[in-house]
């Protein structure tokens, strides 16, 4: 079990890293992505609008 | 270009790791012993390439958009992660990386540290190098394998990785030092550019969504990414020095 949870701990550093908020973000943005592009309408700008505000929002914390 | 950008973020990528895995080496086997550290780097090596080759293949059979999509994503976290500290680093709010620093860390160390003789090899030595390449080359293998991957093109991806570790290991061999020369933080900035802007287009195709003038509009995100990078460099550095 220890090996098991320091093999997903690993990856879990490895991908993710400090700031868990991120994946998040971008996990919302991309499912709010894929559901306005269901309706046609254009979704491209969604994802770039969102890394603006997460990366902005992350350095910000840190440096506070 | 998007086979050039391919190519130039595994190179860049790849350059920046084989650097740190390098101190690491150079450290162990100046220190304690050449052909322990030397074999550790062969077998990580060996670790790495096995890796590569396993999931290459199975990479291949996912369909273009799913892979773009769960691809995009985890290049976009780790890609943001890499900007970030890069970010945090240019505006003075994380230190900057420092190979001569680290190799004296690792020089200490190595010279504190016990020995213990395993299948005739010094264990530390053998070990360290292993970790170091092992797990700094992880990250070159998953620039690789998911470059190469949604471009239909690990070999390009993996060509641009093999050219920065030939180069960095000659670089070393000549030297025989740490490579603290290389311009190492402002490389890291770069790759953490190219990995979020690939992600982000990556992510969003595999969305459902379309950009404007399709393959075109990558440099554009490209820019997106840089002039926003630098706006925050700017904006934290002149926070911190209202602070100071």
């Amino acid at each position: 079990m220890n090996a098991l949870r320091r093999f997903g701990s690993f990856w879990w550093d490895f991908v993710v890293g400090d700031d868990w908020r991120i994946a998040v973000g971008v996990v919302i943005a991309l499912a709010a992505c894929a559901a306005v592009a269901e309706t046609g309408a254009p979704a491209w700008w969604i994802v770039p609008v969102a890394v603006a505000v997460l990366l902005a929002v992350s350095v910000r914390r840190e440096a506070r | 270009m998007s086979a050039l950008f391919l190519v130039a973020s595994a190179f860049l990528a790849s350059a920046v790791e084989m650097v740190e895995a390098l101190t690491i080496v150079l450290a162990v086997g100046v220190t304690r012993d050449w052909r322990s550290s030397l074999t550790g780097v062969a077998v990580a090596t060996v670790a790495l390439a096995a890796i590569v080759a396993a999931l290459g293949p199975a990479l291949t059979v996912i369909p273009i958009d799913t892979l773009r999509l769960v691809v995009g994503a985890l290049l976009l976290v780790f890609g943001l992660q890499w900007l970030r500290k890069a970010i945090l680093r240019a505006s003075g709010y994380k230190a900057l990386h420092d190979e001569e620093q680290a190799f004296a860390h690792e020089v200490a160390e190595a010279r504190a540290a016990g020995t213990e003789t395993r299948a005739g090899l010094d264990w530390y030595a053998f070990t360290v190098s292993f970790k170091g390449v092992l797990l700094e080359g992880l990250e070159v293998a998953f620039i690789v394998l998911t470059f190469g991957s949604t471009q239909g093109s690990i070999p390009l991806a993996a060509a641009g990785a093999a050219a920065a570790i030939i180069l960095v290991a000659l670089a070393g061999v000549l030297a025989h030092r740490p490579l603290a020369r290389v311009p190492e933080n402002t490389m890291k900035f770069a790759v953490g550019a190219m990995l979020t802007t690939f992600g982000i287009f990556w992510a969003t195709e595999g969305a459902g969504a379309e950009w404007p003038g399709g393959d075109a509009s990558l440099p554009a995100v490209l820019g997106f990414v840089v002039l926003l990078s630098f706006g925050l460099v700017t904006t934290l550095r002149r926070r911190r020095l209202a602070l100071a």
